[in-house]
């Protein structure tokens, strides 16, 4: 068996050859989005084109959201600290801090529990209602899956950390790991900007364009019969 | 050769348990090479199952007014035809090449992600085996259908639950989102491992092209698939928890599907032969004893291609009826993706002229392919125009048109790619004679087959009816489409006996029968499991011819 051996003084190339478990969360990540941007155009698509049934800007409240995208967006920041804590060896603050985001992560899982009851019982909104429940059960539902299984992940790292397998060694592993979480929550601005105000503002405005021509039609026939 | 040797001895164990040894160590396996060849020998024997499908189809055509098999079995075949072609032979077959070559080509060990890998193997065999088992399972509680026939784009609103009752059109979804997942743990491993694992000196522009188009096809694959998977959780939503994304009396929209799966589908497409280019530029400059034409080019087309593919989709939908400023749009895009495949066709021919050409089989198919290709290239174009696909759109022109691209393209190209490298994964070569014999009669019978289509198309004939009139001036070109299917066989039996035979009787190969330039012919045929120790460095892009001729190095040049 022969070897291709060069002259060592070529071969000192400064390549670029990025580290592989970070590309391949990045790769992962691009795929997961690709999978979002078509829910979302789903979404966007059928904005004020539910036939019947209440509508985006009748039921969403946005106080509610508000406070969930709240706890979302502050474990990104916990989830942070705790890495850095894991890196310079602190593991009972690592340990704390993982806890507190799996803690707020669980709350926005509570907190979409929440709404989803409201909008169940409270309008009668379910995925089988119309256009709008439809997107917006898959929509919103496909990323607390993703939440659920950033949680499962965390919780797993959490449970490790606690039978004393993970130590600053592995720093880089739970790195990449909080890159998913942080993708997550990007997703779920995206989703906030998408389904609670361009979705929200969109509906409403159709509803009232459609309402002005009805009335105007009303008009015409009354005009007529007149 | 030694390391041949060895490995065949290993096995010192007797009868039963030395087979069941073998066969457990290829189901544990994480190895690159036995995935690969796994992935290519399951692609060929669904090749095999796909090409009965067919075959059947075109006995059914042969003559008009045919009663061989009925309207619904006849939906179910094309259905699984087309599905199983393009998910279950093209994608593992060409993914199964990159597995097995990209890291030998670029001096690593294995793939990024071995266990990854292996997983995308198994759930693409699992989905496989799921959608086949359509034809047993999907009668369910219904008494309905069993195969999916719905076609392979499975338009809507024929999903709907109210049009495909039963669970065959269930099986379809799920057995191609599991090998969906599948596909893009592979295209994501392939992406990773080119990136991160190249050996020293294997810069960027010194890959081999074959490896710049499986990262280009891997790319795709990461952004095409999940859109394919979406779409389809969207239709089961539809048709089990009551949702309406495509259901138009609630308001949803058949239209949606067809944006969705052909943002997925066209693609698709350049994933199935994008590989196949990647072949053919690493057969045709061996076999023209020359360096390749225009190395930078061929990669700014690839990278092209891939670009431009994704803005193309929707000239499959120019009979939809979308706004003229779309249709517009779409069919200059198709026009555009034209010139970076032109590229690519110029630069082989290129490549060919002034070589000293050497006719073995791999160059035969090679050859071929770049004609057969440029044909189905060239129709494209033609219904790329708006107002010609509204004439010929679902005809037997398109199925001729894709036949060419798809069959005469990437089918071609892999016969090429399995006659290349079979001796670098066996170590014994597989016979010039029956090789001659495969190429000769897949090229009368591919060309009888489906050239004679166009002109069926062009006459009016529609795809996917199981039946026509005796006086509309079809006869002829339909018998002599399915004469050509008698030839095609004989040629798959032919390629079927040379790699049986070849396996245990054919001609040791050495470490480098063809005389080729890439790292993979340095390494022992079949390569050790680990590849290469030490690893390689390079300082060309054709490391071989360096190490043959060190008085006149490439490095010298580039």
């Amino acid at each position: 068996m022969t070897t291709i051996q060069a002259n060592p003084a070529d071969a000192s190339d400064r390549q670029w050859r990025p580290d592989k478990g970070r590309f391949g969360i990045l790769c992962f990540i691009l795929s997961e989005c690709a999978f979002f941007l078509t829910l979302i155009i789903a979404f966007i698509f059928y904005i004020g084109k539910s036939q019947h049934g209440p509508m985006n800007f009748q039921v969403l409240d946005h106080g509610l959201v508000w406070i969930n995208t709240i706890a979302l967006l502050s474990s990104s920041a916990t989830v942070v600290i705790a890495v850095k804590q894991l890196e310079k060896g602190r593991l009972g603050l690592f340990k704390l801090w993982l806890f507190l985001t799996i803690c707020l992560g669980v709350w926005f899982i509570i907190g979409t529990g929440i709404e989803w009851y409201g909008l169940i019982y409270g309008d009668g909104l379910t995925i089988r209602t119309n256009l709008f429940g439809t997107t917006f059960y898959t929509l919103v539902g496909f990323h607390a899956f993703h939440v659920c299984l950033g949680l499962t992940c965390l919780s797993t790292v959490l449970v490790l950390s606690l039978a004393g397998k993970v130590n600053s060694n592995l720093a880089q592993n739970v790195d990449i790991l909080s890159w998913y979480w942080h993708f997550v929550d990007t997703v779920w601005i995206v989703v906030l900007v998408v389904v609670y105000y361009v979705g929200f503002y969109g509906s409403m405005q159709i509803a009232e364009e459609t309402g002005r021509i009805q009335q105007e039609q009303k008009t015409a026939m009354v005009q007529e019969q007149n | 050769m030694t390391v041949l040797d060895q490995s065949r001895a290993e096995p010192a164990l007797s009868g039963s348990s030395s087979l069941l040894l073998r066969l457990h160590s290829w189901i544990v396996t994480v190895d690159h090479k036995k995935l690969g060849i796994m992935y290519i020998t399951t692609g060929l024997i669904f090749f095999l199952v796909g090409g009965i499908e067919a075959s059947a189809m075109r006995a059914q055509l042969a003559v008009p007014e045919n009663d061989f098999v009925g309207p619904e079995v006849f939906n179910r075949l094309f259905t699984m035809h087309g599905t199983t072609m393009v998910f279950l032979v093209g994608m593992p077959v060409l993914l199964g090449f990159g597995n097995y070559l990209v890291p030998l080509m670029i001096g690593a060990r294995d793939m990024a992600f071995p266990r990854l890998n292996a997983f995308g193997y198994w759930l693409f065999l699992f989905g496989g085996l799921l959608l086949y088992y359509s034809y047993l399972g999907s009668t369910g509680l219904y008494g309905m259908g069993s195969a999916p026939d719905v076609g392979w784009f499975a338009y809507a609103p024929l999903t709907a639950k109210t049009f495909s009752k039963g669970n065959s059109t269930d099986y379809w979804i799920l057995g191609i989102m599991v090998s969906g997942f599948g596909s893009i743990t592979t295209g994501l491993n392939l992406v990773v491992t080119i990136c991160c694992l190249r050996c020293k000196g294997m810069t960027m522009m010194r890959m081999p092209l074959m490896v710049w188009m499986m990262l280009v096809d891997g790319v795709l694959v990461i952004i095409a698939i999940p859109v394919l998977t979406g779409a389809q959780v969207m239709l089961l939503f539809d048709r089990y928890m009551g949702s309406h994304f495509f259901d138009t009396e609630g308001g949803g929209s058949a239209l949606l599907w067809q944006h969705l799966f052909w943002f997925f589908g066209h693609p698709e497409v350049y994933i199935l032969v994008l590989p196949a280019f990647g072949f053919v530029s690493e057969i045709i400059p061996v076999f023209s004893r020359k360096v390749i034409f225009g190395y930078p080019l061929m990669v700014a087309a690839t990278v092209g291609i891939g670009f431009i593919s994704l803005g193309v989709w929707a000239h499959h939908m120019f009979v939809v009826g979308l706004p003229p400023w779309l249709n517009a749009f779409f069919a200059a895009s198709t026009f555009l993706i034209a010139v970076p495949t032109g590229i690519k066709i110029f630069n082989w021919i290129g490549t060919m002229m002034g070589g000293k050409l050497i006719f073995k089989t791999p160059m035969l198919f090679a050859t071929a392919f770049v004609g057969l290709f440029v044909f189905g290239g060239l129709t494209g174009i033609m219904l790329a125009c708006v107002p010609f696909d509204w004439q010929l759109s679902d005809s037997y022109f398109v199925v001729a048109h894709f036949h060419y691209v798809l069959f005469g393209g990437t089918i071609f190209a892999i016969f090429a790619a399995v006659y290349y490298w079979y001796p670098k994964a066996i170590g014994r070569m597989l016979s010039e004679k029956l090789g001659k014999w495969h190429f000769w009669l897949m090229m009368i019978g591919f060309n009888m087959t489906f050239l004679p289509m166009h002109f069926s198309g062009i006459l009016g004939m529609p795809r996917r009816i199981y039946m026509y009139d005796a006086d509309r001036g079809l006869d002829l070109w339909n018998m002599l489409s399915s004469i050509g299917v008698i030839f095609q066989g004989l040629a798959v039996l032919f390629f079927v006996w040379n790699l049986v035979r070849s396996y245990s009787k054919g001609e040791p190969a050495g470490n480098d029968p063809w005389d080729a330039w890439t790292l993979e012919w340095s390494t022992s045929s079949p390569p050790p499991d680990y590849n290469y120790n030490p690893l390689p460095q390079i300082r060309s892009r054709r490391p071989l011819w360096d190490q043959k001729h060190p008085d006149d190095p490439d490095s010298n040049y580039e």
